[in-house]
């Protein structure tokens, strides 16, 4: 049985998301086997991230410098925003390398279940990022989930006292997917949102 | 003895549990709103599949009566994805998910209830949709025992210019029984007084009042063990369709 700065170790992996008790206790054991390798650079990496990661203060993103890179690159468009929930989902479309304007982190979405109303969100600093830079597009990069879907809604209302295009990611099949497996949903909407070809 | 029983439903709520789980709050058709685990329903294959009001087919099992169970289920409709990109409709459909919810006592059946809800969010589509929301909001307190009477005058016992209804005892009040005291009675939209949705369409003024008119009665008598009051998702609809009528006012 593992006692002290063991067991507060695991305790602490425990918490993280994708382990449980008995993975974390893997984990552990794992990191104290390899210590040079990985518990030294891992501890020193964390302390160091614990220094420096901060929020950027324009548009929510995580960084070691604020503002972001992504909102001082002057390379890219800065006459558009993707307004996402999460910096997972920033991260997420970085990795298509094909949005080149800027983003806006909302920090979740309106949810009356868990008692997220707008002001919990970061739509107030949208909104003067709207009004007050030279913004022509705002996409919304919400979930296509009912949450989601009505924080977009509630957004695009609000923008409207803005004078910026309001757009939304379109929704239908993703690559690779077949008729046959798809929900009636992701269906009927790409059979409303079809295009000519 | 293990329980197990199936059923139809309706996604009135999932809330997270843990990292995969979802508790997810179904009004079923024979055993009411009943709440139960799904193991993986946050998982990416499955969040499509809990999105409140969609209709599916529900299987649950527990080892005793008072457990909180689990819940397998498979899609029967998809609605929720149907009006995903209709603000007002959208947040009508999650304000009767969440009124059922917080209204309903959990594990009592409620048939009637069950077949108005599910021809309500089948018909979110329809032109008259709004008017049939309010028809089922009034329906939905005659359900829980504290039903309006429109029929006739609370004070003169007659049927005829029915425009208010009394805040006290639920009952319409004639526009001449009614006049002196108009500032403390609530508004009575025509479209109430037929209860059907096969009249013709209301404005969009007489919808919100009607919506006014449940969410008095609603809030006094629906939501009254609650201290939070109204469910959210319902004040988002209200503001919602109240926008919709300043604009056609204008």
């Amino acid at each position: 049985m593992a006692t002290g700065d063991i067991d507060l170790l695991i305790q602490l992996m425990s918490k993280l998301p994708g382990l449980g008790p008995r993975s974390a206790r893997r984990a552990a054991l794992h990191l104290i086997k390899n210590r040079e390798q990985l518990l030294k650079p891992l501890a020193t990496a964390m302390a160091s991230a614990s220094q420096s990661v901060k929020q950027c203060s324009a548009c929510g993103n995580l960084d070691t410098v604020d503002p972001c890179v992504i909102c001082t690159d002057a390379r890219r468009d800065s006459s558009i925003i993707c307004v996402v929930e999460e910096v997972a989902d920033l991260w997420a479309l970085e990795r298509t390398a094909v949005f080149k304007g800027r983003y806006h982190i909302l920090g979740g979405v309106l949810s009356p279940l868990d008692g997220i109303g707008p002001e919990d969100l970061s739509i107030g600093g949208l909104l003067n990022r709207a009004g007050r830079d030279a913004i022509s597009e705002v996409i919304l990069a919400t979930s296509a989930t009912v949450d989601g879907k009505a924080t977009a809604h509630y957004i695009t209302d609000r923008l409207s006292e803005c004078n910026v295009t309001v757009t939304a990611l379109a929704h239908g099949i993703p690559v690779g997917g077949e008729l046959d497996y798809l929900d009636d949903g992701t269906l009927s909407a790409a059979l409303r949102e079809r295009r000519k070809s | 003895m293990r329980m197990h029983w199936s059923d139809e439903g309706i996604v009135l709520s999932a809330r997270k549990h843990g990292e995969t789980s979802v508790i997810l709050c179904l009004m079923t058709a024979e055993h009411g709103r009943h709440a139960g685990l799904v193991r993986g329903g946050a998982g990416r294959r499955a969040r499509g599949l809990y999105e409140a009001g969609n209709f599916v087919m529900a299987d649950w099992r527990a080892r005793l009566e008072d457990h909180l169970g689990s819940y397998t289920c498979e899609l029967l409709k998809s609605n929720a994805a149907m009006v995903l990109d209709s603000p007002l409709r959208l947040a009508g459909l999650s304000s009767a998910c969440a009124v059922t919810e917080r209204a309903l006592p959990e594990r009592e059946p409620f048939p009637e209830h069950y077949r108005s809800l599910s021809t309500l969010v089948a018909a979110v589509e329809e032109d008259n949709w709004i008017q049939r929301y309010v028809l089922w909001e009034l329906q939905m307190l005659t359900d829980l025992g504290f039903g309006l009477n429109l029929t006739a005058c609370a004070a003169t016992g007659s049927r005829d210019h029915l425009i208010y209804v009394s805040p006290k005892s639920g009952q319409a009040v004639s526009a001449e029984a009614g006049s002196p005291y108009r500032q403390r009675l609530l508004p009575l939209p025509s479209f109430l007084l037929g209860g059907t949705t096969d009249a013709a369409p209301s404005s969009p003024q007489d919808l919100a009042k009607g919506l006014e008119l449940t969410g008095y009665f609603l809030e006094r008598q629906g939501f009254n063990d609650h201290k939070s009051g109204p469910p959210a998702a319902r004040t988002r609809f209200v503001d919602r369709l109240a926008q919709k009528a300043t604009i056609s006012s204008c």
